[in-house]
């Protein structure tokens, strides 16, 4: 294999690998928290959706981008609703919206299918994109990947070096002990759950607007649920998430080429590959240890009046 | 001053439960309407048209009563996984399986008679099914593998290996290039019992009988039941936690398989991709709804299949995309889980003063009563996702 080989297959993993990074930032920011949401698939291509949208009817793939987070966002707000107020069990209601999102999604966008849109383009990025191998992989992109390329430096900052990180991280672990320190981990929850679902949205609007143009039924394909699965894998810290989602970039990207190859493989065994590979990967990341754990309050509802 | 105070009960809201859920329906459906008066649908006519094509006619009926029994047999295993606190969500990936495996036993043994196809098919799509649910309950109890993630992948990959020999291998050369299997011989047909319900409704009442039998009178059914409740407890108690884990979802994946089954021999005739309607998700959504209980189970199968029947009338009537169904199944979901609130907590109006005292027998009982309710223990989701047993 030589370099004019490698280096297209590694910009598309790290093409390909972008929507499920946002994808997983925003879940691990929501259960960092102490919230569960299963609803990251209806969540993603719902902002898929509503970037899609936006960008078709204003002309401004700026403003789809942002409505892809408010749209995600808000049914992360709806998930903080029944199991915040309504005390809900968060295992069923994140099942919920993700039938919910895929439903709405689907209903919503029927009229558009096959309609394209602008979208963001690839352009060199100016000095980096010069440095050999490096630069035709990582900086021959479009905007939101290197938008992708801060986050996690910025997520593992604000959750680690910010009041307001520590207090979200406080409400993941310990809601009671949180509350006595004068802050209020319900508040840091709802937080957890719309900025979450709105970087959620962001990894739906990169599918619409970035790795297509246009609007398709079921764009996202288990891409929301594989980014649940690298949340654990990634021992809930952005780190790992990075080379996670790097790495079903590469499967995907790799399954694709050798597609459009021709290869022997039947394209139904070639489409299981990152389905098989989530189980291989989280089986990798079950040995548990120190700082490996989930959050101690994950997946449990602050009732009312404790 | 006047406030309000939200206070645990003492005991579960026992009639008002039944109101609650009206409540819940109605605002899902009125969510519903909205939508539809969004996209310019007249919509009172969509609610009338979704009743007609769901319940009003003889036609409608069977329409719904034929898709209720793959949706009831998949949400029977669920519902006894969700009891054990297992979060099996791969009642599509074993139906799948269960296609699979009893169209592997009409093809490899084309020529049997009836009497010798009809249980190999049983016991394949049954063996199949249980198959793709062993591996994710193994991976589970050796690995701490996190059950619902690796029940959901096994969906997509189940899906994806039906279309692998429904392309390849057992494709019918006949079929202009179809995805589909040769029409099934009349032997590995399941007939109807009367008008055009077939006898996979005799299968599910049957099936309903022995489970129900199984949970109430057998031992192994009580600490099915218990094990779920508090799997600490029953450890202690020695109960074969892990043995219990693996049955409920062997059981699942069976019924599943039936239903996979069932619905290949009985409606299609043979296997193609559209065996797949997401009947294992409706199953999750009836389990829940029907809080685990199988007569209950029985009912919202039911009304959930009337939803998609009715959901495919609307499509003919006004265009509106099938997907309309999921997004009611989502919202009655959402709005029940909701609802549910209500049955262990109430608002009280209270002055100021009293706003502040809270009656230690309330806090005493919060803990047992979360645990004690289906709804309420969601401190078992923290084990979900970690898929951890302690």
């Amino acid at each position: 294999m030589t370099a004019e080989l490698i280096i297209p297959i590694l910009a598309a993993t790290v093409q390909s690998g972008t929507p499920i990074l946002y994808a997983t930032l925003g879940e691990m920011l929501t259960e960092r928290s102490g919230v569960l949401n299963l609803g990251v698939e209806g969540m993603m291509i719902f902002g898929a959706f509503g970037a899609f949208l936006f960008t078709y009817f204003t002309g401004n793939p700026w403003v789809g981008l942002f409505m892809a987070g408010i749209f995600a966002g808000v049914l992360g707000l709806l998930h903080g609703l029944v199991c915040q107020v309504f005390q809900g069990n968060q295992v069923v209601s994140g099942l919920a919206l993700t039938i919910l999102g895929v439903g709405l999604a689907d209903f919503l966008g029927t009229p558009y299918v096959g309609v394209a849109t602008t979208g963001f383009t690839p352009f060199e990025f100016p000095v980096l994109s010069s440095i050999p191998v490096i630069g035709g992989i990582f900086f021959k992109h479009d905007a939101l990947v290197y938008l992708s390329y801060t986050l996690p430096l910025i997520f593992w900052f604000f959750m680690n070096r910010t009041r307001w990180g520590l207090a979200m991280a406080a409400a993941g672990e310990h809601p009671a002990a949180c509350s006595a320190a004068g802050l209020n981990p319900v508040l840091m929850r709802w937080a957890g759950v719309f900025f979450g679902g709105f970087l959620v949205g962001l990894g739906g609007a990169y599918l619409s607007l970035a790795y297509t143009h246009l609007w398709t039924n079921n764009m996202t394909g288990g891409r929301g649920w594989i980014a649940v699965a690298l949340v654990i894998f990634a021992f809930w810290r952005p780190g790992r998430a990075v080379f996670g989602a790097y790495l079903f970039g590469g499967i995907m990207a790799f399954q694709m080429r050798l597609q459009a190859l021709g290869a022997t493989l039947p394209s139904s065994l070639l489409l299981m590959l990152p389905y098989a590979l989530t189980i291989i990967v989280l089986l990798f990341s079950s040995a548990r240890g120190k700082g490996r754990a989930a959050p101690a309050a994950l997946g449990v509802n602050i009732e009312p009046g404790e | 001053m006047l406030g309000f105070r939200i206070a645990k009960r003492q005991e579960p809201l026992q009639w008002g439960s039944f109101f609650i859920f009206f409540a819940a329906l109605a605002l899902s459906l009125g969510i519903s309407c909205l939508l539809l008066a969004i996209q310019g649908k007249p919509f009172m006519r969509a609610l009338l048209l979704l009743w007609e094509g769901a319940f009003a006619h003889g036609y409608s009926l069977e329409d719904t009563a034929l898709k209720s029994i793959p949706i009831f047999l998949c949400s029977l295993g669920v519902a006894v996984c969700f009891r054990m606190q297992v979060w099996n969500i791969g009642a599509e990936g074993q139906y799948a399986l269960g296609a699979v495996g009893a169209t592997w036993a009409v093809l490899t043994f084309p020529d049997a008679p009836a009497w010798a196809l009809m249980p190999l098919m049983f016991a394949a799509a049954a063996a199949l099914g249980a198959a793709w649910a062993a591996i994710p309950a193994f991976l589970r109890l050796k690995f701490e593998l996190n059950e619902i993630i690796s029940t959901l992948m096994f969906n997509y990959i189940g899906m994806l290996l039906l279309e692998y020999y429904v392309y390849g291998d057992w494709k019918d050369p006949a079929s202009f290039g179809f995805p589909m299997t040769v029409m099934f011989p009349d032997t590995a047909i399941i007939g109807s019992m009367f008008g055009r319900i077939h006898w996979g409704a005799a299968v599910c009442a049957v099936v309903a009988v022995m489970l129900s039998v199984f949970l109430k009178r057998t031992r192994l059914g009580f600490e099915l039941m218990a094990g779920g409740e508090n799997p600490r407890a029953a450890r202690y108690a020695r109960m074969p936690y892990n043995f219990l884990v693996m049955l409920v979802m062997v059981l699942c994946g069976a019924l599943a398989g039936w239903a996979g089954l069932i619905e290949t021999s009985a409606t299609l005739n043979r296997l193609q991709p559209n065996v797949m309607v997401g009947y294992g998700y409706t199953a999750i959504v009836v389990a829940w709804l029907a809080r685990l209980r199988i007569t209950s189970i029985a009912v919202f199968s039911i009304l959930l299949a009337g939803l998609r029947v009715g959901v495919e009338n609307l499509q003919l009537e006004l265009q509106v995309p099938a997907a309309f169904a999921g997004i009611m199944q989502g919202l009655l979901l959402i709005t029940v889980l909701a609802g549910q609130f209500f049955n262990w907590y109430e608002i009280k109006r209270v002055s100021g003063m009293e706003g502040e005292v809270d009656t230690p027998g309330n806090s005493g009982n919060a803990g047992n009563a979360g645990n004690a309710s289906n709804t309420g223990n969601t401190g078992d989701a923290r084990n979900a996702v970690n898929g951890g047993l302690e």
